[in-house]
């Protein structure tokens, strides 16, 4: 869901730019930033969906303990956005429910 | 007057379900409770509903805990009419799993000498590697069989706690949240509760205090020999449920997210986590269910279980200052309906099951003396 733009970077955070997809869009961040912040700047304020309810959830703590701003990050799932720092290329997707798990031998 | 008929001392699951089975029985209740500044042991405990191999030593502890078990339907039912909340109880029966065949063996050994002390009504069966493949796709090669029991399940211990608060509420209890209670006097005239911010008086006490019991109990006449003993729990992301049985140390909650228990130690009154008790419980954890090796952990507690001589409940009424009760046992979330439906009758006065009196401190002073 992309809505009206929430957040605005400082004037004075300026650097280097790199590119990154989410749902396949592309999304322009600075360096050093965390991938929750990026989505967010960029106007995506939900990440993800939560398998308890179904209804959207976004990132709210940005000090990783709350666990809303999951997203699957270049293929792995359940990645704390506000952890993870972006990267030129990375390929960001919204989480839908629970991640599956490995089923292993017992496949 | 006094402010209360019964004062029930702490706000935990335990005196909760004291406090709305009195308040459901007409009487007139005031609970006094800490919350979650005190060791509560409610808010970090790990969720069974479990029958299985508990009162090998006392056969009477196993029937109250099946009684329990039997009651739990209508508890859930009932609380979850009153709070709106779901308590996610699920009784599908319980699997101990096993990775070392002496282990399992001993454990087999242990569970047939209780069937046979509560004459043979007591359901279990011992599963193999490929009968416990059956029930649950996903555990480890290691596994060498497991037992199971059809008087098993779990239940989310948060929601119970909040469905009991809001229960007790509903019911007309007063709930007094504050600092924790200091002294307990009695007089002819009943008892005196004393805090910091107060004291209040009341005609009956019920101790549920956990660990505080040991401090309050002997100053009216009650003797509460409990410590300490911490047990430390891992929470992981939620996931695809894979888990649909509980098992004694591994269960999968209603919203996905994967429970790690059942550590043992004695660590004083320290509630914190420690790496080498985390990591060995993740590891055997890893070996009953290998795919929880690529499931991430998002958080770790510590929390102390109310620990007896002998690890069973102690329920007690006082000789020297009539009206004054003890309840206390580290199986809070197991025994909730039991107390709720039949322990606050025995406290205020009604028929229990005859077993009852084991329960008592006595038995400690017994086992000194011998």
């Amino acid at each position: 869901m992309r809505n009206v733009l929430h957040f605005k970077r400082l004037d004075e955070a300026s650097g280097d730019t790199v590119e990154l997809t989410f749902e396949g869009e592309p999304v322009t961040a600075r360096a050093g930033e965390t991938v929750a912040a990026a989505l967010l700047a960029a106007g995506h304020i939900s990440g993800r969906q939560t398998p308890v309810s179904g209804s959207p959830r976004g990132p709210y703590c940005m000090m990783g303990a709350c666990f809303d701003c999951l997203v699957e990050i270049d293929g792995e799932a359940n990645r704390q956005g506000c952890m993870t720092q972006v990267r030129d290329g990375m390929v960001v997707r919204r989480m839908t429910g629970a991640r599956d798990v490995d089923r292993g031998s017992a496949a | 007057m006094a402010d209360s008929a019964y004062a029930v001392i702490g706000g935990g699951l335990v005196g909760m379900a004291i406090a709305w089975g009195l308040a459901n029985r007409g009487k007139q209740v005031t609970v006094f409770d800490e919350g979650d500044r005190g060791f509560r042991a409610s808010r970090g405990n790990f969720g069974l509903v479990w029958v299985q191999s508990k009162g090998l030593n006392m056969p009477d502890y196993s029937r109250w805990s099946r009684l329990s078990a039997q009651l739990w339907p209508k508890l859930s039912e009932e609380l979850g009419n009153v709070s709106g909340t779901d308590l996610e109880l699920s009784q599908p029966g319980g699997i101990h799993l096993f990775l070392d065949e002496d282990e399992a063996e001993k454990a087999v050994a242990d569970m047939e000498k209780l069937r046979a002390a509560l004459g043979g009504d007591y359901p279990f069966e011992y599963l193999g590697h490929n009968a416990v493949k059956r029930i649950i796709p996903e555990i480890g090669p290691e596994v060498v069989g497991a037992l199971h029991s059809p008087m098993d399940g779990h239940v989310n211990p948060l929601y119970l706690l909040r469905a009991l608060h809001t229960g007790v509420r509903d019911a007309g209890a007063k709930v007094l949240h504050g600092p924790r209670v200091e002294r307990i006097t009695h007089t002819k005239d009943g008892f005196r509760i004393h805090r910091e911010d107060g004291v209040w008086s009341a005609d009956n006490v019920v101790l549920c205090a956990g660990l505080g019991n040991a401090r309050l109990a002997p100053m009216i006449g009650l003797d509460a020999p409990v410590v300490p003993n911490r047990g430390q729990v891992i929470i992981t992301e939620r996931v695809r449920p894979f888990l649909n049985v509980p098992t004694a140390h591994v269960r999968q909650v209603g919203e996905g997210a994967v429970q790690i228990g059942d550590s043992k130690e004695a660590a004083g009154f320290d509630d914190s986590t420690s790496k080498n008790v985390i990591a060995k419980i993740a590891h055997r954890a890893t070996r009953y269910f290998p795919l929880l090796e690529n499931v991430r952990v998002v958080r770790t507690w510590g929390a102390l279980r109310v620990m007896s001589p002998d690890g069973h409940p102690i329920y007690d009424k006082s000789q020297t200052c009539p009206g004054a009760s003890l309840v206390t046992c580290h199986s809070g979330v197991t025994l909730a309906a039991a107390h709720a439906k039949v322990l606050a009758g025995w406290i205020c006065g009604e028929d229990a099951p005859d077993y009852m009196e084991v329960f008592g401190a006595q038995r400690f002073a017994l086992q000194k003396a011998g």
